[in-house]
């Protein structure tokens, strides 16, 4: 495992453990888009670029956009 | 049950999942020593095979094609169960008044926007060239139309979004995925089997039926997308009627 890999897989397992203990929808949200983007550097590091780019799609634009307005709805407009 | 019972409990079951867990990782093939030859072969046949320079896209168009019409179709299944569930009699429109004020994110949300749908258009018609394809570039395609009400307001994102359009492209593009799987049956070959001239490696103009294939899911997955943010935006912006 070269440095570069370590390294990312290090900071996927704190986001991970960051998301686990976010305890606000918002924050949480935000944390989890975060998150989804480690994962992007992650999948680019070891050189898929194809499943980089739809975790991209989801996991930071489609995901967090769906919740926020449940998140707005749940609580009254 | 007492605390303690529980822990104990807790204990015991912990540490059976931990040597389990253990166990299965001291059984995993050395890192980037991947045994599955299936990825190997594959990388060496399909540029000549099928002229597509992006393997992936031979694999998901093509050598699993069945698969990829499969996964079409549980996206169209679900955003289609979103809009059955979400869609009802609206009363008063625009209660939605907040909108963004600054003319400087305005401004370059709405640039954001555009270049976002060149890079949503470039990701779908490189898909069999570059990384990339209809799922990736369908998705950016649509959130090029999120930006505009996130930048700007919901008005504007109704004025520019192709909204009567949705429906109608969700269905073309699922159905239209299925269509080419039957052309290849007429054509005397395996559902989905790939057809046409397979063009010069590198071009636009290569990798034979798996550009129709791609277009096609680019259309579903850009419409999916589309209709999921337009039925909850509409929930945020119009008051429930009285049916």
């Amino acid at each position: 495992m070269i440095p570069l890999q370590a390294a990312i897989m290090g900071l996927v397992a704190a986001g991970a453990l960051a998301v686990v203990l976010t305890r606000d929808l918002v924050r949480l949200t935000m944390a989890s888009s975060f998150y989804a983007l480690l994962l992007v550097v992650l999948f680019l590091v070891f050189q898929a670029p194809d499943v980089a780019l739809s975790e991209l799609v989801v996991g930071a634009v489609g995901f967090p956009l769906v919740i926020v307005v449940a998140i707005v709805l749940q609580r009254g407009g | 049950m007492t605390r303690q019972t529980r822990i104990g409990l807790f204990a015991v079951s912990a540490a059976g999942l931990a040597a389990l867990l253990l166990w299965a990782v001291a059984g995993l093939p050395d890192f980037g020593h991947y045994r599955g030859p299936y990825g190997k072969v594959l990388n060496s046949v399909a540029v000549g095979e099928r002229h597509a320079t992006n393997v992936v896209a031979a694999v998901t168009f093509d050598y699993r094609g069945f698969d990829t019409l499969g996964e079409e179709f549980i996206l169209f299944a679900s955003v289609m169960g979103v809009a059955l569930l979400l869609r009802h009699e609206r009363g008063e429109r625009e209660r939605l008044t907040t909108r963004i004020h600054s003319d400087a994110v305005r401004l370059g949300g709405a640039g954001f926007a555009a270049g976002l749908l060149a890079l949503g258009l470039y990701v779908v018609a490189h898909g069999y060239l570059t990384p990339g394809g209809g799922f990736q570039g369908g998705v950016v395609l649509a959130s090029a139309f999120a930006l505009v009400y996130l930048a700007g307001d919901y008005r504007s994102y109704r004025a520019l979004a192709p909204i009567p359009a949705i429906d109608f492209a969700e269905g073309a593009g699922a159905g239209g995925y299925a269509v080419v799987g039957v052309v290849s049956l007429l054509l005397g070959s395996a559902f989905l089997h790939n057809f046409g001239p397979l063009g010069t490696t590198g071009t636009l103009a290569s990798a034979g039926s798996i550009p129709f294939l791609n277009i096609a899911s680019a259309l579903e997955v850009s419409a999916a997308f589309l209709l999921l943010f337009t039925e909850f935006l509409e929930e945020l912006a119009v008051t429930p009627g009285d049916g």
